[in-house]
């Protein structure tokens, strides 16, 4: 009987830590793992790059348009005969740090509203899903096109930009996590031993709630990344810093001419975008238990 | 003990009158309609009745969880050592639960937390109730594992609740509900979820802890032997009203409620032989009336009573008082046949 059994029954050693699980299930998904792996140098690029290829990336080193590999330049030089390279590896750094940082943002917000609207549920749910509603039905895309037209191209603005139209699937999920989780037996117990709204809020529900936004925060980093690009292709960047969408957005009229100007950034967020979709896509199979039992 | 007299020594717990309503989409309904009933310090009382007769709301009530923001208390006291919880604020409840008076639940596989492993669950509470440091709270987590007889308890206290068995979970649970021992135990259903031999432990660890610690429990269940077992006092609970209530041993041996007799009649090993008068078995015809027609100013259980009259459909039986404070809700309790 298993009341009285001592510590080391196999039962016991088969019991492992969910998360011990989910980490095993993402390893075995190989076009996760090789996205991780893209990913992490891309990342690793993105911080040494700069420094192991010491450029200024605004500096005309020669002429424009010198194809990649010509004249000692590797990814060649773009309308400005500026050094192509060195503006990938910059603007790796621009571009995922406001991939994070949006994501970071909705993140807080999504959590911060979708979490009170699960839990107190009445009044407070009605009307924090209908500011949700509210942001959700404008054009994302216009919105922040118009706050950073309004209050300047600057890199806080322009990520505060992203992140105020994409919170909103972020509050969905938490809500519909916290809704589900509150009734849990382990929740009521919770609450009979003392426990204030708080602790519930922050320590009980919410670790239990994040599986699911952590993969939407995953997927949220990659169309950060892509919301910037399309607003640095408008024109809509910071001038003073170099990020992959502001380089296609300035060479985009040579599209014809010098299309490995576009092209190289262009591919870069191509490869980064998927390597985050694939990553998100394996913490979701890892982390989701209904995917897990197929 | 006595309900009825105000002469005894001031109960633990005194419900009075208690009234708990629930907004449905069919309206307001009274899913607790006027108990009452009392609890001494160290005394044992079950709530007994079939599912959706509101034991479980009643235990809900006493700890101020009722659900929200549906349920309510409408009327009537809760007064744990004379401060009536029916009242009291949000703040103050929370320094009661699982301090004064703790709960353990039905289902022990979900009713712990699985992120946490089972010492920082039992260590939260002690540090909550009791401003230990982790250190110390740690330690005592040890020392209430063992005493709900968990074997090494030192190496347990860092696993998780995944990797205990249900019985264990349910100890564990004990443990963190007499962490701060607590005045009251409220154990709902404590055991339906487990093998009846895992049952048998837990009510045993729940006496054997009841007499080393001195906390009065409340024991919620539709399992008549557990009663048997258990409690000195019972209260026979039918569509969110008080049938019955009285000492274990008079209301077994002699109901005064036909529910009550029902429900006895249901169970096999209550009766010590089974005579010609019972040759089987039997069961109560038809189901706990739909929550909307709780409140009816009539007996609610005279459709499914074999004795009910016209009198059982027109007006709502008081409470007849017998010996020791057994009580019954039935006009015809006097004579009701053994």
């Amino acid at each position: 009987m298993n009341e009285s059994v001592p510590v080391n029954t196999s039962d016991n050693i088969r019991a492992r830590h969910p998360m011990a699980e989910a980490f095993e299930m993402f390893m075995g998904n190989y076009a996760a793992v090789a996205a991780l792996i893209v990913l992490i140098l891309i990342i690793l690029a993105a911080i040494f790059g700069p420094m192991l290829y010491p450029t200024d990336p605004f500096e005309m080193v020669w002429a424009p348009f010198s194809p990649p590999g010509a004249e000692g330049f590797l990814l060649g030089t773009d309308y400005l005969g500026r050094d192509m390279l060195a503006g990938l590896l910059t603007g790796a750094r621009v571009s995922l740090a406001i991939g994070l940082a949006a994501a970071f943002m909705s993140v807080f917000i999504g959590i911060t509203i979708g979490a009170l609207a699960g839990f107190y549920r009445g009044w407070i749910e009605e009307i924090l899903m209908r500011i949700t509603e509210f942001f959700q039905v404008l054009p994302t895309l216009l919105f922040s096109m118009v706050i950073v037209a309004l209050f300047g191209a600057s890199l806080p603005i322009i990520t505060f930009a992203i992140g105020i139209v994409s919170w909103t699937a972020v509050a969905r999920i938490t809500r519909s996590e916290f809704m589900r989780i509150r009734e849990l037996e382990y929740v009521t117990a919770s609450r009979s031993t003392g426990a204030s709204n708080a602790k519930l809020i922050f320590s009980v529900i919410l670790p239990n709630a994040l599986p699911p936004i952590i993969v939407q925060a995953a997927l949220m980093v990659g169309s950060a990344i892509l919301f910037e690009a399309g607003l640095s292709f408008l024109g809509l960047s910071d001038p003073n810093v170099v990020s992959w969408g502001q380089i296609i957005g300035s060479n985009r009229q040579y599209i014809l001419d010098a299309s490995f100007t576009v092209t190289i950034p262009g591919v870069a967020i191509f490869v980064t975008v998927l390597a985050i979709s694939l990553v998100g896509d394996g913490l979701n199979d890892a982390l989701n238990p209904r995917l897990r039992r197929r | 003990m006595n309900t009825h007299s105000g002469t005894s020594a001031p109960a633990l717990l005194s419900v009075k009158n208690l009234r708990v309503e629930i907004k449905t989409r069919d309206g307001v309904v009274p899913v607790i309609d006027d108990l009452s009933f009392d609890l001494p310090e160290g005394g044992n009382i079950s709530f007994v009745g079939e599912s959706g007769c509101g034991k479980s709301m009643t235990a809900l009530a006493l700890m101020g969880l009722l659900p929200q923001p549906a349920g309510r208390i409408a009327a009537g006291n809760i007064l744990f050592d004379g401060e009536d919880l029916a009242r009291a604020t949000d703040a103050r409840l929370r320094e009661i639960r699982g301090n004064d008076i703790s709960m353990i639940f039905q289902e022990p596989m979900t009713s712990l937390n699985p992120v946490y492993t089972i010492g920082e669950q039992i260590a939260e509470v002690l540090r909550r109730h009791q401003g230990k440091s982790r250190k110390e709270a740690h330690a005592r987590a040890i020392e209430l594992l063992d005493s709900v007889h968990i074997p090494s308890p030192q190496l347990r206290v860092d696993d998780y609740p995944h990797q205990l068995s249900g019985g264990q979970r349910q100890r564990v649970m004990i443990a963190i509900a007499l962490a701060c021992k607590p005045r009251i135990l409220i154990a709902d259903e404590p055991t339906t979820a487990l093998d009846v031999t895992v049952q048998a432990q837990i009510f045993d660890l729940l006496t054997e802890l009841r007499e080393v610690t001195g906390t009065a429990i409340i024991l919620i269940t539709h399992d008549m032997g557990a009663v048997a077992q258990m409690s000195e006092r019972m209260v026979v609970m039918y569509a969110g009203r008080k049938a019955e209530e009285g000492r274990v041993r008079d209301v077994i041996q002699q109901p005064r409620h036909p529910y009550t007799k029902g429900l006895i009649s249901a169970v096999p090993h209550l009766l010590d032989t089974i005579t010609d008068d019972r040759p089987e078995l039997l069961e109560i015809p038809g189901i706990v009336p739909p929550l909307t027609e709780f409140g009816r100013p009539n007996c609610l259980f005279a459709s499914r009573c074999d004795s009910a009259t016209e009198k059982c459909q027109a007006a709502r039986p008081g409470e007849i008082a017998f010996d020791n404070g057994h009580s019954s809700a039935c006009f015809y309790a006097d004579e009701m046949q053994p």
